[in-house]
């Protein structure tokens, strides 16, 4: 069966037992207050948070080692492009210049610099367990549910997780069409050169596009069928009711937000500069 | 009694089409029939359902003319969602009507959409799945139900709205012929449990009419053609003539020279009565016939011994399964969807790798080569050819198998070229796929592979939802193809072609192999039928019915006599 990449894992945790919308809360907390904050120490202790949070949700790391792996790589991919574009944005935003040892042509390595893009990092590592949380523990239909309950048209929420929910199928389909193509000389074996396997891709492309499109076909008349878009609002089978859990998680989310933007701009910006003295 | 579907002067022409596919339609249904409506492809059988549940027009537009009024709405001055609190609607594909994660979530989705508060959803649902026996699955995912239980599911989710009209697009389609036979169980039950009006269009009637039905519509080229009881519809000639097959045990009558308008319970096997003298002129018959005898000798070309196969940390597939195949046959594999079928043949293939075991073609061990080395020597039709078409043209399409083996263009046109003679493409070659028909598109398939020069062609459901018409434009190309030498392999649900076709069947159950012989002789065997979801074929009744001691012998009968018949035909 094709690998999945990322959907849906259903477990018992705390964190799977949590009512969509907090989830959602949860991770749109994470998400602005990681986009906004500069400050090392606020970016610590979501890390440490989102870690916490990921435990607490019992998914194994070999359930996501694919993930992981991109994320690492785009890590060091990001790392090195940022220093080699602007090596000198560092010093420039802290204000101080402190080199630590010449590489070559205008190329100074400085704390500064290391201390910014350990900064940039950090965003990335905070952002992706907990984006993983989200959806590997968010029933696709109840994440629907909890998109429509904070205000986005249920049209449009429905069909994100519908979408959600049509990777793994999209994955199977892929995965058979490839065979199937495979059996006709196009090469998609490891053995075969990257961009060879790149080009034969995309002659894949065409059939699952076709089968796809029929896919959405049947199912939007078998919505429309069942009276989907008749009224302004419709109601959730999969609504959780909210627990006293869910309104402390999401108190402490307002707290945290709170608390992480005053932190976050005490001296007058949204840096932490431990380089003045 | 006022009719509560009314089509008064009605025609209908898609905006994509030339031609009008509904004219002139003047129709009355009366609550509580339950109606079969028959055609061939392209009939516009399922259009006209289509101008019922509201699909035409809000959601394929065209040019409506007449009157049509549902439960004393006229459709075009009303919406989907107003016909569809009216009219329920059982898709073709059950697969491809699920919404919902779960099957309480997916019965409950008319629910949502209607703004039912949970707690009577929650009560609305149970009592829905309660009538179709799904109950004890509620938490269960649509994906991991065996496929009379998905449709159990679909059916759940159209009658919780308490509809008053019951439609069923061609419901046998995609089912095994144990679960279809129990979907047709399962309508009539529903019918009888909720007084509604049914509608099942389908083109298959021997199976829609083992519950029976108060009237068949015929359709063909847009019209109504016969509109009459189904006993009636069976004495005329006008199945065979607008091309629909008739039940296999009114043929076998007419063979035997039984007159057929003095047969009592003619629509209903169950209900056949014969008189003596009928029997006496069917014994005749079969005494009649001389006993083919057909005896393949040939080399084995393909031989799967005690092979193994599970998914990655799934559970198994396939359990020790050994078969042989003689060079030149015709094989059906058969047996309930998700026996193993497929993943044998994706095995033989190697598309996917057994873990023991291995793989014979012509005496030579192939576990270990690869796909392409594999596929030059043994070719897989998909069931779907949306799933293999890669190209625009057909001349590509079907050159693609060919091209990195270094052939000189001449060469590679050649090549393409023969193929597409064989498939009776030559004359399209330089057609884009996409104006072809699904049977033609079928057949680029088909020359796709036999391109690359294989000796064994498996082909995954060949026929599914093809009308006797492409059925038999297809089973003959096959046929032709096997006796210039080909080894068929043919997965199929289709117990006529496995009769009329093959010969030799090999049965799977949960990966294993259960049976191995010939298609008749599986369908005389209760027991293995039962075991494998397969059903009895209306010819092993008649045999029992007359007394004849080797029910297998009488069948292979009848499909010699039913060869010789069609071939004086053509």
């Amino acid at each position: 069966m094709a690998t999945k990449v990322l959907n849906y894992i259903p477990k018992e945790s705390f964190i799977h037992g949590l009512s969509g919308t907090t989830k959602l809360i949860i991770f749109l907390t994470f998400s602005v207050l990681c986009g906004l904050s500069f400050d090392t120490r606020v970016l610590l202790f979501l890390l440490l948070l989102s870690f916490i949070g990921f435990s607490l949700s019992n998914i194994r790391l070999s359930e996501i080692r694919l993930m992981s792996t991109f994320l690492i790589i785009f890590l060091v991919m990001n790392f090195i492009l940022l220093f080699l574009f602007n090596p000198e944005y560092g010093p420039e935003l802290y204000g101080s210049r402190t080199v630590l040892f010449h590489l070559f042509g205008r190329y100074d390595v400085t704390m500064e610099q290391m201390f910014y893009q350990f900064n940039v990092s950090l965003k990335y590592v905070i952002g992706f367990p907990i984006a993983i949380l989200f959806i590997s523990t968010t029933n696709p239909s109840e994440f629907a549910s909890s998109l429509s309950q904070i205000g986005v048209p249920y049209r449009i929420s429905y069909s994100v997780s519908l979408a959600l929910r049509y990777i793994p199928d999209i994955q199977q389909d892929y995965h058979e069409i490839a065979q199937s193509q495979e059996a006709r000389g196009v090469a998609l074996g490891k053995d075969v050169k990257f961009f060879e396997r790149l080009k034969n891709s995309a002659k894949i492309l065409l059939p699952l596009v076709l089968t796809s499109l029929n896919r959405i076909d049947d199912i939007s008349n078998s919505m429309q069928l069942r009276s989907f878009g008749k009224h302004k609002k419709r109601t959730w089978f999969t609504k959780k009711k909210m627990t006293a859990a869910d309104y402390s998680v999401i108190a402490f989310c307002i707290i945290l937000f709170v608390v992480g933007m005053i932190i976050t701009n005490q001296g007058g910006n949204n840096l932490y500069n431990p380089f003045v003295r | 009694m006022k009719p509560i579907i009314s089509f008064k002067d009605f025609s209908f022409q898609y905006n994509a089409q030339k031609q009008p596919t509904l004219k002139h339609i003047d129709l009355d249904i009366y609550p509580g029939e339950k109606i079969l409506i028959c055609g061939a492809s392209g009939s516009g059988k399922s259009t006209l359902g289509n101008c019922i549940n509201g699909l035409i027009p809000f959601s394929y537009e065209g040019k409506m003319e007449g009157e049509l009024t549902v439960d004393g709405i006229t459709t075009k001055d009303s919406s989907i969602f107003e016909l569809s609190t009216r009219v329920g609607t059982v898709l073709q594909d059950p697969d491809g009507q699920f919404v919902g994660l779960t099957v309480a979530e997916d019965i409950a989705f008319a629910l949502e959409n209607d703004c039912v508060e949970q707690d009577a959803m929650k009560r609305q649902i149970m009592e829905a799945a309660g009538k179709v026996g799904i109950e004890d699955h509620m938490s269960k995912a649509p994906y991991d139900l065996s496929g009379g239980q998905k449709q159990r599911v679909s059916m759940a989710g159209v009658i919780v709205d308490d509809v008053k009209i019951l439609l069923f697009d061609e419901p046998l389609a995609n089912l095994d012929p144990y679960t279809g036979k129990t979907a047709i169980e399962l309508i009539d039950l529903i019918k009888k449990q909720t007084d509604t009006t049914v509608l099942i269009i389908e083109h298959r009637i021997e199976d829609v009419l083992w519950e029976k039905v108060d009237r068949i519509i015929l359709m063909d080229d847009g019209r109504i053609v016969s509109d009459t009881k189904p006993e009636e519809l069976l004495r005329s000639d006008l199945l065979s003539r607008y091309g629909i097959r008739e039940p296999l045990y009114l043929t076998q009558l007419k063979y035997a020279g039984v007159d057929v308008n003095k047969v009592e319970g003619i629509d209903n096997i169950k209900d056949l009565v014969l008189k003596e003298n009928d029997k006496k002129k069917i014994r005749n018959w079969y005494e009649a016939q001389s006993k083919p005898e057909r005896i393949n000798d040939n080399d084995y070309i393909l031989e799967v011994e005690h092979v193994d196969f599970a998914y990655d940390n799934s559970e198994q597939i396939l359990f020790d399964v050994s078969f042989k195949v003689r060079q030149g046959e015709m094989l059906a594999i058969v047996g309930k969807n998700g026996a193993g079928k497929s993943t044998m043949c994706k095995v033989i293939c190697g598309f996917e790798k057994n873990r023991t075991g291995r793989i014979l073609f012509k005496g030579e061990d192939i576990t270990q080569s690869s796909i392409r080395a594999r596929a030059s020597h043994i070719g897989y039709v998909m069931q779907n050819p949306n799933q293999m078409i890669s190209q625009a043209m057909i001349f590509d399409e079907v050159a693609m198998g060919i091209r990195n083996l270094g052939l000189s263009e001449e060469e590679l046109q050649e090549r393409v070229y023969n193929t597409l003679k064989i498939c009776g493409l030559y004359e399209f070659r330089n057609w884009p796929i996409s104006a072809l028909s699904f049977g033609q598109k079928k057949r680029v398939t088909i020359a796709s592979i036999l391109v690359m020069g294989p000796e064994v062609v498996m082909l995954d459901e060949p026929t599914a939802g093809q009308d006797l018409r492409h059925y038999t434009e297809i089973m003959e190309f096959l046929k032709e193809l096997n006796e210039k030498g080909i080894t068929i392999i043919l997965i199929t649900h289709d117990m006529h072609l496995m009769l009329e076709y093959t010969d030799r069947s090999i049965v799977f159950t949960d990966g294993r192999i259960v049976a191995d012989k010939s298609g008749s002789a599986v369908l005389c065997d209760r027991e293995l039928i039962q075991k494998a979801a397969l059903k009895e074929t209306s010819l092993f009744y008649i045999a029992e019915m007359v007394g004849i001691i080797d029910p297998v012998d009488f069948v292979d009968c009848f499909i010699d006599c039913d060869r010789k018949e069609r071939d004086r035909g053509n």
